[in-house]
């Protein structure tokens, strides 16, 4: 798969912990035709800031269920949203607890060791 | 935290969440733990279709006859008292399944079953539409809720260590992912379920979750691994274009029921210059598929992104869709109309047939240790059978649960009070790293596909060797220190620190194999190599690895086949 040349995406991550001023960071990620949100926010780890907490385990099949999150502010599985070559905005779940970053506590409360 | 419990089970995929049902019929209270959410973090909820049994659907059938086809895939290297547990348990497990509702395709009451590479004849049970995987954990997860009272489901948990007292597993530690938070378990036995390594590799078919760890755990511990050089690569993993929102052995289940044509970049058929007949059944074997793609593309005759091409364009838009229903919108999505384009395919990263060694009652070599599924070496020698992970999974689970809950609940059980001997090790780390972690893991992808990949040569073996002695010096061997809730940097670590002693183990095992058999090939030394008939068995003194050839244990006695029914 090739770059294509010049395009790009501009992708604001909301970031931060439980309790933490929540923050807006952009990065400049190379667009390749094709890619998810998620391959993106993993691409954003690896080549640049891999302290951006993201969940997943699947990658790719949409059978984890852990990616889910907002993409310009509809709730999506960052696995199945469709890279674009434009500012993309990226934020937490607003409903559930936030742990970090983009990571909110999606488990059934049964099986959380601190049950809610 | 301290938990205690009588078994812990570490891995809620189709093994784990077996061993736990099992583990609480036979009277144990059982915390099944995972690092994902429950069920949906392993292997088995990727699995798309088939799952090998002998339940004569189709026709009459035996598990004997499924024994004798799946030593046979195995090259010579299979314990086949294990293989046997696969066959025959395995057996009872998908009708279990089956009166739970996991609702296996059927025909006029009778189970659907296809034709799969390298068996005899139709035994692969599955549900529709590439709808296995998902189904099968539900209807375990629906079972685990409804045994009451004595199975505690708890993920976010990411294990770190195995404790031993004595010369026996006495519990675990685990991270506990959302608060970062050190867990301590007490339990009278543990059953490793954690499945296989395949994120070793850059382009492999399972979940994020499949390092190895548990290989890692166990040996750590003081347990013995064998057959780690075997790698199973599934040659028609999903290669361009790029599509989101499956998975990549999806063409798998496309060839069960539609056939297909693989072709090389010039759009000719060619598996059968590499000795397999041409067909328009899918019959050709997994190791002989990965081998004649690969061998294609060195030629210069693969497709434009390095592969093969796999085309249904001689196939009605009507014979598609009643195949595989809503799956064909999913792929028009994707901009793929397969009445008018080939896709291309090329061998991906996809099962473990080596692993922690256990006898036929899933025990490992350390005393309160078991383990299931994929987590398990031996069964499938140096090739799986299609069909075999989850029956395995299922069967070894089922197995693995019944024995850890009958030591357990012996008097003598010991079980971890959560005092410390390591307390530092978590503590003392930097409180930084001077790498990127997760650039490693990409790293370590990269290296492990080009130079350990299906086709192994002294040179590339020792140049991985290398590499990873430099990464795990770089890496080191303490965790930096915590910063909370989803630390995604220390996660990293400890994922590394297993992958990395992992990679090792199977590098060092492909060196010593100079020779040529089932997933394990050596251009180096081509061909089997009948004084190779051995198993590796590797073990770890300290930070020393020992490996010794062991004689496959013997065969047990099949009935002639041929008299079966």
């Amino acid at each position: 798969m090739s770059h294509v040349d010049n395009l790009r995406v501009n992708l604001r991550v909301k970031r931060g912990a439980a309790g933490d001023t929540l923050r807006f960071e952009t990065y400049d990620v190379p667009f390749e035709p094709g890619q998810s949100v998620l391959d993106a926010l993993r691409w954003v780890r690896a080549q640049v800031d891999p302290t951006l907490a993201i969940r997943y385990s699947c990658i790719n099949a949409n059978a984890c269920k852990e990616c889910m999150m907002r993409v310009d502010g509809k709730t999506v599985y960052a696995c199945l949203a469709k890279l674009e070559a434009r500012e993309m905005v990226v934020e937490p779940l607003p409903n559930k607890p936030l742990v970090r970053d983009l990571v909110t506590e999606v488990a059934p409360s049964d099986e959380e060791l601190y049950r809610r | 935290m301290h938990l205690t419990t009588d078994v812990l089970v570490i891995g809620a995929g189709g093994a784990g969440m077996y061993a736990a049902l099992e583990a609480a019929r036979h009277g144990a209270d059982v915390l099944l733990i995972d690092r994902s959410l429950i069920g949906r973090g392993g292997a088995t909820v990727m699995a798309q279709m088939t799952v090998a049994a002998a339940v004569g659907g189709e026709c009459p059938d035996h598990w004997q006859h499924h024994l004798v086809d799946t030593l046979r895939a195995g090259r010579g290297l299979c314990d086949p008292a294990l293989a046997r547990v696969i066959c025959e348990d395995g057996l009872e497990c998908i009708l279990e399944m089956d009166a739970w509702g996991v609702g296996w395709a059927r025909k006029e009451g009778r189970f659907t079953q296809v034709m799969a590479p390298g068996h005899d004849r139709p035994r692969c049970v599955y549900v529709d539409f590439l709808n296995t995987g998902p189904a099968v954990s539900r209807t375990l997860r629906t079972q685990l809720i409804r045994t009451p009272g004595s199975i505690r489901r708890v993920g976010d948990l990411l294990v770190t260590g195995l404790e031993t007292q004595g010369g026996e597993c006495v519990g675990a530690t685990a991270l506990h992912l959302s608060t970062g938070e050190l867990v301590t378990i007490g339990a009278a036995a543990t059953v490793m379920a954690t499945g296989g390594l395949t994120r070793l590799y850059r382009r492999n078919s399972a979940s994020a979750n499949m390092g190895g760890d548990g290989y890692s755990l166990a040996l750590r511990a003081g347990a013995a691994l064998l057959d780690m050089e075997f790698v199973q690569f599934f040659p028609i993993g999903h290669l361009a274009p790029r599509m989101i929102g499956m998975d990549p052995i999806m063409w798998d289940p496309f060839r069960y029921k539609l056939g297909g044509r693989l072709l090389n970049g010039n759009r000719e058929e060619f598996v059968q210059n590499y000795g397999a007949a041409v067909s328009d059944k899918y019959i050709v074997t997994r190791d002989l598929a990965t081998y004649a793609i690969t061998k294609e593309v060195e030629a210069g005759r693969g497709s434009p992104n390095g592969g093969a091409y796999l085309s249904f364009e001689h196939l009605s838009a009507e014979v598609l869709r009643e195949a595989f229903g809503p799956v064909i919108d999913r792929i028009a999505n994707n901009g793929i109309d397969l009445t008018k384009m080939s896709i291309e395919v090329a061998p991906i990263a996809h099962y473990h047939m080596g692993g922690i060694q256990v006898d036929a009652q899933m025990r490992t070599t350390l005393a309160r240790l078991f383990a299931a599924g994929e987590a398990v070496g031996g069964a499938n020698g140096a090739n799986r059978l299609s069909g075999n992970a989850i029956t395995e999974a299922l069967a070894f689970g089922r197995r693995a649960g019944r024995y850890a809950a009958q030591d357990a609940l012996a008097s003598a059980a010991l079980r971890w009070d959560g005092a410390r001997r390591d307390a530092h090790w978590y503590t003392q780390g930097p409180s930084r790293l001077d790498f990127n972690p997760a650039q490693m893991l990409v790293e370590l992808q990269a290296l492990m596909s080009d130079e350990v990949g299906p086709f192994r040569t002294e040179a590339g073996l020792q140049r991985a060797l290398h590499r990873l002695t430099a990464m795990r010096a770089q890496v080191g061997e303490v965790p930096p220190q915590g910063t909370g809730g989803l630390d995604c940097i220390r996660i990293d670590w400890f994922d590394l620190f297993q992958m990395l002693l992992v990679a090792e183990l199977v590098t060092r095992a492909a060196l010593l194999r100079t020779e040529s058999r089932g997933a394990h090939q050596r251009e180096d030394f081509p061909g089997l190599d009948e004084s190779w008939r051995l198993n590796q068995v590797v073990n770890m003194e300290g930070s020393k690895l020992s490996f010794e050839r062991h004689m496959v244990p013997a065969s047990v006695p099949i009935p002639d086949a041929t008299e079966l029914v």
